[in-house]
């Protein structure tokens, strides 16, 4: 009888631990693959290479740059620095306005231009995503 | 004004009774009865009274519009409907605290007159932890976001409440959800209070179990109607984002679900005491932390509260003690009992165990998404963001054997079970499922093999626990209620998942555009003047697979604060719903357009509350099988 018993333990430990490892190994595989990274408009500047990855880049939208036809949106993401030409189309949140904070997510092309699958923004008229708060705060 | 004032005192009234109870323990500790003093209830009911003054004066505050009241300043406005007004009391951040405490108060309350079977120092011990979470609330309440602050001179007229919390749903989804949260405290010091009493044992775990359920079922039905909100408001057509603060209320669910499976063991077995204790222990440092970091601005997401650093660095420092007493008394005082030695692999045990792993791999996932990205930001100041890409992959793989073992577990028998019990039925149930899988394959075509496993898993669990809801006996009805309802719920997840479809197109007044079988005639735009927004009101027909129908999304355009908000319509049919939602994206000649059709909305939350109600279950029916 006990030997059995000692014989579970060390089963269930042995389990426990290879369960253990094999889950933190898969999570933090995954987490180098999909995480998305954030850039302020200048750090895109300052790239030396562009990688084929999807990327957020946040700050304003530039005054008057929004044009829209039937199935595109453009406009421009500033932090008053410098400036990049998103392109995007799809459905856009309440709060995306000229003068206003966004975020942008989606494929670089270069440097300048960006083609955005997903767009972001908050749910309050005084909320800038902290990311762009401080972005514009470096200057 | 003079509410506020009444408020005010009766906070610190309170807090008074918080402290006059612990010489009255003293002294009935020193008494050798088996009865909890009189005084002691008549303290806590003082207290609980009090506070329960102080949000009824704060309510009357709201309801009165008066603005000499930082918090009804800030939150509330004249021209906002009476039922907004009342909801607002608890849709801030201060009036959400004092809600929590009146329900920490209250569970006390109640704790101490359905436990009266107890020993009278398990009652005990417990009343004093859990009145060490009350003062840390009462201090955090007091010090740093009183909810009745006065403002001189008086502003003539109020900030107004976010829009977008303004609606029906939303007032109740807080006070639910904190009933879970909260209800997760009792179990904490509970279980404290068992460990140096020596009373972690199977009557214990009975008693206990209640409460799980309990805190369990108000975290379902609070995390649902987030959903809920999330799907109609936010104009995204999904239930669910993988945002932060979505998984800082999905992880305290996971650990009480884990909890509630070897608290049963516990119960029956006598044995995974200890593992019951880290499980009971976490489910409330888990709803803490959520609180932390959602209170404290460190997790960005939709919901955005008011923040302030200094409520963070509080609420850390409390949490770091709550902790480290938890460990401390886990790690040196709690002496584990001699726990029966016979547990065969094959058994009921063994499939609560392996169900524990389960939900243990997916709340560690969960976490580590959730905090990953404050690290990084701590240590080398990079930003990133983690999708739900990663929680696919990560989550939907362990799905398929979670689910068949799930299917088999209940089956299973206590201390020793046999395959013999796994006899043709299911191996019919099995082929059937392969069928439906086959038909949906059939219908998608382009589909991975994955999916089909999947589909194949889940249907199968579909058809097992709905062959065990119609088992003629009475035994654990409450249990294969609840299986159910988890089967059915993430069956219609998946088919959400695979057959949703969505059209995107900016247009105009007059427009129409057509998608396979789909067209959109944008007819007209019609504006309404309202209470406290203007509306703008659009009327779409859509024609999809010659079904004919009209849809009317809205735009709300507040002033007070300026805001527009987005109303999706949905058309809401039995097995699909057509939503349409507008957005205006500049000037007013184009509208951004978004039509989804999403299968199976409508069961997923009925099954979210077949899932919830056989929690209830367990407190209505007599369980005559139970020894």
């Amino acid at each position: 009888m006990y030997g059995k018993k000692v014989k579970l333990r060390i089963l269930f430990i042995s389990l426990l631990l290879i369960t253990l490892i094999l889950s933190v190994f898969l999570i933090l595989k995954s987490l180098e693959e999909n995480v998305v990274y954030f850039f302020s408009p200048t750090e895109i500047k300052n790239f030396s290479e562009i990688k084929n990855e999807k990327i957020r880049i946040g700050g304003m939208v530039k005054n008057d740059s929004i044009t829209i036809n039937s199935n595109k949106i453009s406009f421009v993401i500033t932090d008053f620095k410098n400036e990049i030409n998103v392109i995007y189309s799809g459905s856009v949140p309440n709060l995306f306005e000229e003068k206003k904070g966004v975020v942008a997510e989606g494929f670089l092309k270069d440097r300048n231009f960006l083609i955005a699958s997903k767009i972001l923004a908050k749910h309050d008229e005084n909320y800038m995503p902290p990311e762009v708060k401080e972005a514009l705060e470096v200057e | 004004m003079l509410f506020s004032q009444i408020g005010y005192y009766s906070l610190f009234f309170g807090l008074f009774f918080s402290f006059s109870l612990f010489p009255i323990i003293y002294k009935d500790l020193k008494i050798n009865n088996n009865i909890v003093s009189k005084n002691i209830f008549i303290n806590v009911l003082l207290q609980l009274i009090f506070v329960f003054n102080s949000f009824v004066c704060l309510i009357i505050s709201f309801v009165k519009s008066d603005f000499s009241n930082e918090t009804v300043y800030n939150n509330s406005h004249t021209t906002k409907p009476l039922f907004y007004k009342i909801s607002g009391a608890w849709g801030n951040h201060e009036g959400s605290l004092l809600l929590c405490l009146l329900v920490l108060i209250l569970f006390i309350f109640i704790f101490l007159n359905i436990s009266k079977n107890q020993p009278k120092k398990y009652q005990i011990f417990t009343l004093i932890f859990q009145q060490i979470i009350i003062i840390g609330f009462f201090l955090f309440l007091l010090a740093t976001s009183n909810p009745f602050n006065y403002l001189f001179p008086n502003p003539k007229e109020g900030l107004g409440l976010n829009p977008i919390l303004q609606d029906p749903i939303l007032a109740i989804h807080p006070p639910i959800l904190y009933l879970g949260y909260i209800g997760s405290s009792i179990i904490f010091s509970s279980s404290l209070s068992a460990i140096i009493q020596n009373y972690v044992n199977d009557v214990w775990a009975k008693n206990l179990k209640k409460w799980v359920i309990t805190s369990w079922f108000f975290l379902t039905i609070g995390i649902m109607l987030g959903s809920i909100w999330a799907y109609y408001e936010l104009g995204w057509g999904g239930f669910w984002f993988w945002d932060p603060v979505e998984n800082i209320s999905l992880m305290p669910w996971l650990c009480l679900t884990a909890l509630m499976h070897s608290i049963v063991v516990l119960s029956k077995r006598s044995i995974l005491a200890s593992w019951t204790l880290v499980l009971s222990i976490g489910s409330f440092i888990l709803s803490m932390c959520g609180t932390f970091l959602v209170r404290s601005g460190i997790l960005n997401s939709v919901h955005t509260f008011a923040n302030d650093p200094e409520r963070g660095i509080f609420i850390l420092f409390f949490l770091f003690i709550l902790i480290l007493v938890a460990l401390f008394i886990f790690f040196v005082l709690y002496k584990p009992q001699k726990e029966e030695k016979n547990f065969f692999l094959l058994s009921k045990e063994t499939s609560v165990l392996i169900n524990n792993w389960f939900m243990m791999y997916f709340l560690s996932v969960i976490l580590i998404g959730t905090i990953y990205p404050i690290f990084l930001e701590v240590i080398n100041n990079e930003k990133i963001s983690v999708g739900p890409p990663f929680y696919n992959k990560l989550l939907i793989p362990f799905l398929v054997p979670f689910f068949i073992l799930m299917s088999i577990g209940p089956h299973m028998q206590w201390i020793k079970s046999s395959f013999k019990r796994i006899n043709k039925n299911l191996i019919f149930l099995f082929i059937l499922s392969t069928i439906f899988s086959f038909l949906i394959y059939n219908e998608i075509k382009s589909s991975g093999l994955f999916t089909t496993i999947l589909i194949i898993g889940v249907s199968y669990l579909f058809l097992v626990t709905l062959r065990d809801l119609f088992t003629k006996n009475n035994i654990n009805l409450s249990q294969r209620v609840s299986h159910f309802g988890f089967s059915f719920l993430i069956l219609s997840i998946i088919l959400n998942g695979i057959f949703s479809t969505e059209i995107t197109q900016n247009m105009k007044v007059g427009e129409n555009y057509k998608f396979n079988n789909t067209t959109i005639y944008f007819e007209k735009v019609s504006f309404f003047e309202k209470e406290n927004y203007k509306s703008v009101v659009g009327t779409f027909k859509i024609i999809d697979n010659n079904m004919k129908m009209y849809l009317k999304p809205e735009l709300r355009v507040f002033n007070q604060p300026e805001i527009i908000t987005s109303e999706a319509d949905i058309k809401v049919n039995f097995f699909k719903d057509n939503f349409l939602v507008m957005n205006i994206v500049k000037g007013d000649e184009f509208y951004n357009v978004r039509y989804q059709t999403k299968p199976m909305m409508l069961w997923i939350w009925i099954s979210t509350i077949i899932l919830a109600s056989g929690g209830l279950i367990n407190f209505f029916v007599k369980k005559k099988y139970e020894k």
